[in-house]
């Protein structure tokens, strides 16, 4: 961050910020306009030169973490791995909190709503071994691992939540990063809790309110495809319903 | 929306589309030379046929519709009907049979 300041084009940008809670308003900063400079290298300018009570959060800064999610211009982006020069609009930048999450403060919203989420969908490895029996030896070319290889680089960073019109719409919808995690666990064969799981995901809420409008896959910044995990599910829960094993 | 309900709206889908397809396929033939209440009435009055088919058109889409209401009341409608899975419920049943009792009072003023 300190490498994009010292780099400074000699230009600025208008940044507006969302400061306060649900009913705050945007405070527009001038920030010096850097080379190969990130969303979050622009909030933390403002924060570490411009005003100090700004609050967001972050962690790793190489889009590993998945803490640094904020609405850019209108759709919601992992900020560490977005260039500014890639999402500026007409030379403004409208730097807001995740949406579908209530706002603490600023940038920060509480993500309890959204974890609690993953434990409702049942989330969870239910291990069908003991520590004390040999490790699994599950081999990449399976069709079941395929599966899951092809969903489980989930960071949880809540960009899929935010951009989800069914979460906005129904507050019990698990949303498609619970429901994608659940897609890996039904999937995977160390696993013994999907009697419980299944049944989680076809209530009221399941996975079965997704309408497939697929911003969940538009927007994840590691290219998921948390829509086809949900359809996967909806294909094994009418599987199971039909056979009578979910009611 | 459930599994149960789920699995209900796409089995009266998979069981529309062909009574669709044949329906828009008569209107055509039917309206080939211009159309007259006599014409349709002689095709329609008394067929065994005719009334099974359009009573499962009927049945069929008022349970797809219903649970279609459903869905968009839970997500689109007043908080207080949102929020209650019983309100959202008898809303289903109560339009439900509102469109199977519409759709079979028509479908016996041309069959019988």
């Amino acid at each position: 961050m300190q490498q994009a300041t010292e780099q400074s084009t000699g230009r600025t940008i208008a940044v507006a910020i969302w400061r306060g809670g649900a009913d705050g308003d945007y405070q527009t900063f001038e920030v010096p306009l850097g080379a190969n400079q990130t969303v979050l290298d622009v909030v933390t300018y403002v924060q570490r030169h411009l005003d100090p009570t700004l609050s967001y959060r972050f962690a790793c800064r190489v889009g590993v973490c998945g803490s640094c999610a904020m609405t850019v211009n209108g759709r919601p982006r992992w900020t560490c791995r977005t260039h500014v020069s890639k999402v500026v609009e007409n030379g403004r930048l409208e730097i807001a909190p995740l949406a579908n999450l209530p706002v603490i403060k600023d940038l920060a919203t509480d993500m309890s709503r959204f974890f609690e989420k993953w434990q409702a969908a049942k989330g969870v490895f239910a291990p069908s071994a003991t520590r004390g029996e040999p490790i699994a030896a599950i081999s990449p070319a399976t069709p079941e691992r395929r599966i899951v290889d092809a969903a489980i680089e989930c960071i949880n960073c809540g960009v899929c939540f935010a951009a989800c019109d069914t979460v906005r719409w129904n507050e019990d919808y698990l949303g498609p990063a619970a429901l994608n995690r659940a897609w890996t666990l039904v999937n995977d064969v160390r696993d013994a809790g999907n009697g419980e799981r299944l049944y989680a995901v076809s209530r009221d809420g399941g996975c079965h309110a997704c309408h497939t409008h697929q911003s969940c896959e538009r927007h994840c910044p590691v290219g998921l495809n948390p829509t086809a995990s949900i359809a996967g599910l909806k294909r094994r829960t009418m599987a199971a319903y039909i056979r009578g094993e979910v009611t | 929306m459930n599994v149960h309900l789920y699995v209900l709206q796409r089995l009266t889908a998979a069981l529309m589309a062909p009574l669709v397809l044949v329906h828009l396929v008569v209107i055509l033939y039917a309206t080939r030379n211009g159309v007259s209440a006599a014409e349709i009435l002689g095709r329609t009055r008394g067929s065994l046929v005719w009334g099974l088919f359009y009573a499962l058109f009927v049945a069929a889409a008022a349970v797809h519709g219903s649970i279609g209401l459903r869905a968009i009341l839970r997500e689109w409608g007043p908080r207080s009907l949102a929020a209650s899975p019983r309100g959202l419920d008898f809303a289903m049943y109560a339009f439900g049979a509102v469109l199977l009792a519409l759709g079979l009072r028509a479908v016996a003023s041309v069959v019988l």
